[in-house]
């Protein structure tokens, strides 16, 4: 879905420097980094949570879920800056690739904020996720120190 | 119960940028393997095509591979899971012998790489995980394998020496393969001073795209005993899956994946990783290969690096592996892969192997991995039914 008269993306496609997915059921994702939150989300029935957040629950199979936002610090798992980007990624280089694990056995998948430089990347350091505003009314969420 | 062989192996050169069709490269390994076997089409009860649909422009190609190889009207479908997609083909071609519906099978792996332009490569390998949640980020898959490289780095010790030294090992039989695209030999130095791709790993530690087929057929006892070609037998087959996205992953040093099919091909076979006496890793990076002698038993988890600096896997040591240049050299044709690797081995177990030649092999193990650790396949083959 697009703005039509703006021509900006609206929706899923608005999520990171490319997307490939325009329509989810958890697309309320958006909206809360819009309003300042990474979150993920949890099965009301059987309690199972999810980051990526998820429509379905495939633990229960229900579809009966609820938000929960991410907070406090987390650690990073492993790290990795690319030299070279798929199509579309070039302008972003370098760029740094994470998995980070927080409480509750939660681990996010994201970008490392441009202002930790290389040498202060290391495995184990603490670190927070929060949304961040792209070009042409994009979103994402990257890490960066608390 | 009924044992299945393998009776008939065939592989086409791994090149480049391959100047035919992709109908006329699957062509160059079926050949090869059914002479092999000394097979006419009429003998194939059945065949199974595998490739990655995504470099293909042909939609659905068992049926146009299938007629062009002779093999209409018998029944013909289509394997997938990426790299590991045509030891996926030998799982169900085995099953399609197990259960009684055919006795002899035919896998044909294939990948023109060179099918689509450089850029629509480009634009497809963002595509090669989660769309939805990871790919937006701007992910290739030589960086998700750097994250593995990483981690195992910080939790054992293991160097980027360690990781060159793999890659100087499969440049050095990729250089007596006749079939392999990567033909030079690689020094230490060259490898760590090549250019870095996404950190730790560089240019050196990935695989060479390649074109290229593999064909492999598959046949009931009964059936085998007629074959020139002395059987080798499928002892063990493990499969299993992981998430695709790294958040659900639970450990960074090694592929669930390939550790459940390893264990699930052992049990099988009722080896232990011991009595493996030739072995093909899946080392698209060579992170992937060190991995694999952890997955697969071969050394303890953070022990891999002492089999490669001891030269253990090379072909006089304790368990050689890809002696035939691996993927890193021999190329990564990706549907074409799996097969290939199984080639190799069943070659090393008649002792058709020429200068690659490992001494006396009874039971070889092939590892195969689709994605980053997303499907695992491991196959072990024998020179004797268990």
């Amino acid at each position: 879905m697009w703005d039509m008269e703006g021509g900006n993306p609206m929706g899923f496609e608005r999520f990171g420097t490319v997307s490939f997915t325009s329509q989810t059921r958890v697309d309320g994702f958006i909206d809360r980094l819009l309003q300042g939150k990474v979150s993920g989300n949890r099965c009301k029935k059987c309690g199972f949570t999810y980051f990526p957040p998820r429509a379905d629950c495939c633990s229960c199979l229900s579809s009966d879920m609820e938000w929960f936002d991410v907070v406090g610090t987390g650690k990073l798992l492993s790290y990795s800056t690319l030299s070279y980007a798929p199509t579309g990624f070039e302008k972003d280089l370098p760029y740094t690739i994470a998995l980070v694990r927080f409480e509750g056995d939660l681990q996010i998948f994201g970008r490392l904020s441009k202002a930790i430089k290389p040498e202060n990347i290391a495995v184990g350091m603490d670190l927070r996720v929060t949304p961040v505003k792209l070009s042409d009314a994009r979103i994402a969420y990257e890490f960066r120190k608390p | 119960m009924e044992e299945v062989a393998i009776v008939g192996v065939g592989q086409s050169t791994f090149v480049r940028g391959y100047d035919g069709s992709i109908r006329e490269l699957a062509f160059e390994a079926y050949r090869e393997a059914m002479a092999d076997a000394q097979l006419t089409p009429k003998d194939i009860g059945a065949s199974i095509i595998c490739s990655a649909p995504e470099y293909d422009k042909q939609r659905t190609p068992a049926g146009v591979l299938a007629e062009y190889l002779g093999l209409v009207p018998q029944p013909t479908f289509y394997a997938e899971s990426v790299c590991s997609s045509s030891s996926m083909g030998v799982r169900a071609g085995y099953s399609l012998i197990k259960s009684g519906l055919h006795d002899v099978v035919l896998i044909l792996g294939f990948q023109k790489m060179s099918e689509i332009t450089s850029a629509e490569s480009q634009e497809r390998m963002g595509r090669g995980a989660d769309i939805m949640w990871e790919s937006p980020f701007g992910t290739m898959m030589p960086a998700y394998y750097a994250m593995y490289a990483r981690a195992h780095f910080e939790k054992y010790g293991t160097t980027e020496e360690d990781l060159a030294l793999i890659r100087v090992k499969a440049a050095s039989y990729g250089q007596i393969n006749e079939k392999a695209v990567y033909r030079k030999g690689v020094t230490l130095e060259q490898v760590l001073s090549s250019d870095t791709v996404s950190t730790p790993l560089k240019r050196f530690d990935c695989c060479a795209n390649a074109d290229g087929s593999s064909c492999l057929i598959l046949a009931r006892k009964d059936r085998a005993a007629d074959m020139p070609k002395k059987p080798i037998w499928i002892l063990g087959l493990g499969a299993a899956s992981a998430s695709v996205n790294m958040a659900g992953r639970d450990s960074l040093t090694g592929l669930r994946c390939a550790q459940m099919a390893a264990r699930e091909a052992f049990e099988m076979a009722g080896i232990a990783p011991r009595d493996v006496d030739v072995a093909e890793v899946h080392d698209c990076f060579t992170i992937a290969e060190m991995m694999a002698y952890e997955d697969l038993g071969f050394a303890s988890p953070g022990e891999g690096k002492h089999l490669i600096r001891n030269k253990e896997t090379y072909k006089d040591g304790r368990i050689p592996t890809n002696v035939d240049g691996g993927l890193l050299s021999k190329g990564h044709p990706i549907g074409a892969t799996g097969g290939s690797q199984i080639r190799t081995i069943v070659l090393q177990l008649r002792g058709e192997a020429g200068e690659m030649q490992a001494e006396n092999p009874r039971i070889g193990l092939i590892h195969n991995i689709g994605g980053v650790g997303l499907y695992g396949n491991v196959t072990i083959l024998g020179t004797v039914t268990i």
